[in-house]
């Protein structure tokens, strides 16, 4: 088993922490500070290639895999957490989307637009009824000639408001749950769909987060994603990969944690010693460390599977389920450290804070992850073990 | 035009360097290699200069360093270089002196052909800045180092370059091929871009020991030898001086300046 990263992995790793030390960190201070979405820092990753990377270099990709994915997303993470769920969103959810399940048309249209960085993507499931049930999506699509008629409301919608293509769940069928659903790309110039309210959140403030609303919104047939009734396999495909994208996110989020706490507990002195010198430091270090150490192998061991191609269900949860949790811990932790100063916007610890909270949240909750594990485990023992 | 550009794998500028047991070098363990930040500047500008040349010139990279330093030149490659040259030779682990280097580099580049090399100032490993000079003998060219600033004339003869001096610039005006060694200022590097690092892995990279080069053994011996490596002193307590006045604390500093550190 070789846990060492190739060349080529260091390589983009190393570009991915370059951009974000040198571009992105003098802009994202005060961008989340603002609560500013940073355009201009879009237009760079596109020119680097970071938003096409998992895509096909016939569409305008560059062809790497999740590992060089989740690299990426560690390195802006630690730098700007709302530059990289953008960023994750874009390649995990709405590139993948289309390449796997667009018509060729589709593909030809908007994937080297996408990697170009000339419009980016977003992801549109939840609504105000259907949250971690996603059955509930009440939003409809009715077929009418070359055209669905799209009525409804989406919520929490990363990126809603800047995105050129957005996937778009809704209900072709009320009465079939789970063949019901279809999947389709929106465009925002598209009659009837409209940005509605913005959400002002607890962290991640430089990334945008809206509602959608639909309103007899008409989309072409050639718009839809698979078949008609497969938007449920779809969503619930693609959110393995969304789940690899956040844990990654969370990573970067644990590793500036770490590093602000230590750099801060070296410099900190209180009853006539630097507080790294306490023994209660020391311990919350490594426990930090060995955590983050322990949620990295989790988020490498499933992207590298499913670059593989192997099912990565129970994996990407479980590495999303750790990872985020890890996060808070670590940054919970990281502010302790700091003290007083820790709850102040002087210091940055303040801010992975807050952005550490969503983790656990988006891109399913920790507790739905715990159901997807759950039942994956036991699946595995019923098929190892079949009940009498 | 040929252009080369020459590169060194050096320890991260932000690595914590320590010198080892034997106090015959550094130890590695732990620590980041880098292209040398100088020849990132070098690399850049041979860029640039075929960006604006077009069709016809290319930019070769030619380095003298451990298997290892594959990562770096496969980083110039992916940065944009066309092909590379890397010369490997159990024989020259350590280094050598920056004749012996020089001596090497002189053997690779005559062998590719050049119409201009460009090269780091220095290298921040060891930060001798011997070999561009040491080469520009040995290849019979003319040199000018530091260069902060670059323009090819039209007809591509020659070349004036900026050097930063004291309080301006300094324009010098060079026949090519010649050697020009860059400072920071002369442009920003690119980063190495994921399609360029894509394209990198299938990019020419040329592999030579010294026997290809048509050397029998190390070429040459060295004309300076490294005694020892020794760590820095350790720097003196931090005293701080504190009196009501100020006029009294200038006093005091004064006085232990002058009887304590001797310094004035």
């Amino acid at each position: 088993m070789d846990f060492r990263l190739t060349e080529e992995e260091r390589m983009v790793q190393s570009t991915a922490r370059e951009f974000a030390r040198k571009d992105l960190a003098p802009v994202a201070a005060e961008a989340n500070e603002e609560g500013v979405f940073p355009d201009a820092i879009y237009a760079q990753l596109g020119e680097l290639g970071f938003l096409g990377m998992t895509l096909p270099e016939e569409y305008g990709g560059v062809g790497f895999g999740n590992v060089s994915l989740v690299l990426v997303l560690e390195e802006i993470s630690r730098v700007c957490a709302s530059t990289a769920v953008t960023l994750s969103v874009h390649n995990s959810l709405t590139n993948a989307a289309i390449l796997k399940w667009g018509s060729e048309e589709l593909k030809r249209t908007f994937l080297p637009r996408l990697a170009a960085g000339e419009i980016l993507g977003a992801y549109a499931l939840t609504e105000p009824s259907a949250g971690s049930d996603v059955s509930a999506v009440r939003t409809s699509a009715e077929k009418r000639g070359d055209e669905f008629i799209l009525n409804g409301t989406k919520l929490f919608i990363s990126t809603g408001d800047k995105a050129g293509a957005i996937v778009v769940f809704a209900r072709t069928d009320p009465n079939d749950r789970t063949r019901g659903m279809t999947a389709f790309i929106v465009e925002p110039s598209f009659e009837g769909f409209s940005v509605g309210k913005k959400e002002d959140k607890l962290g991640l403030r430089a990334s945008t987060t809206v509602e959608l609303v639909f309103e007899d919104c008409r989309v072409p047939a050639s718009h839809v994603l698979g078949e008609t009734g497969e938007g449920m396999q779809i969503a619930l495909a693609l959110l393995d990969g969304g789940r690899i994208g956040i844990a990654a996110q969370s990573l970067g989020i644990a590793q500036a944690a770490l590093d602000e706490a230590v750099l801060f507990a070296r410099g900190r002195e209180q009853f006539g010693k630097r507080i790294v010198d306490f023994q209660g430091t020391r311990w919350k270090i490594a426990d930090m460390a060995t955590g983050l150490d322990a949620a990295r192998l989790l988020v490498y061991r499933a992207a590298s599977m499913r670059d593989a191609g192997e099912p990565v269900v129970r994996e990407a949860s479980m590495a999303k389920l750790f990872a985020s949790t890890v996060a808070n811990r670590i940054a919970y932790d990281a502010l302790q450290m700091h003290g007083g100063v820790g709850y102040t916007k002087e210091y940055l610890v303040e801010r992975l804070f807050r952005d550490a909270r969503v983790l656990e949240i988006y891109e399913g909750t920790s507790e739905i992850q715990r159901l997807v594990i759950s039942r994956n485990v036991l699946d595995e023992y019923d098929r190892l073990y079949p009940a009498e | 035009m040929k252009i080369i550009t020459l590169l060194k794998r050096v320890p991260d500028t932000e690595a914590r360097i320590l010198i080892n047991q034997a106090g015959t070098g550094i130890n590695e363990e732990g620590i980041k290699f880098v292209m040398n930040p100088y020849d990132e500047y070098g690399v850049e500008e041979g860029l640039l200069l075929r960006e604006k040349l077009g069709e016809g010139t290319t930019v070769t990279v030619v380095c003298m360093g451990p298997e290892a330093a594959t990562e770096q030149i496969r980083t110039a490659l992916a940065m944009g270089a066309d092909d590379a040259v890397h010369i490997c030779d159990p024989a020259l682990d350590g280094g050598g002196d920056p004749f012996v280097r020089a001596a090497v580099l002189a053997g690779a580049i005559e062998a590719e052909g050049f119409d201009i090399v460009f090269c780091g100032k220095q290298a921040i490993d060891d930060d001798m800045g011997q070999v561009q000079s040491i080469l520009a003998e040995m290849l019979d060219v003319p040199q000018v180092n530091v260069a902060t600033g670059f323009e090819l004339a039209d007809d591509r003869s020659s070349a004036t370059i900026l050097r930063r001096i004291e309080g301006g610039d300094e324009k010098v005006v060079t026949s090519l091929p010649a050697i020009v060694s860059c400072d920071k200022g002369l442009n920003e590097p690119r980063y190495a871009s994921l399609p360029g690092i894509m394209k990198a892995k299938k990019k020419p990279l040329k592999t030579l020991t010294l026997a290809d080069l048509g050397f029998d053994a190390a070429p040459g011996e060295s004309r300076s030898e490294i005694l020892k490596w020794l760590p820095l002193p350790k720097g003196g307590e931090c005293r701080m001086v504190e009196a009501e006045e100020m006029k009294d604390a200038v006093a005091e500093l004064v006085r232990l300046l002058r009887e304590e550190a001797k310094a004035i």
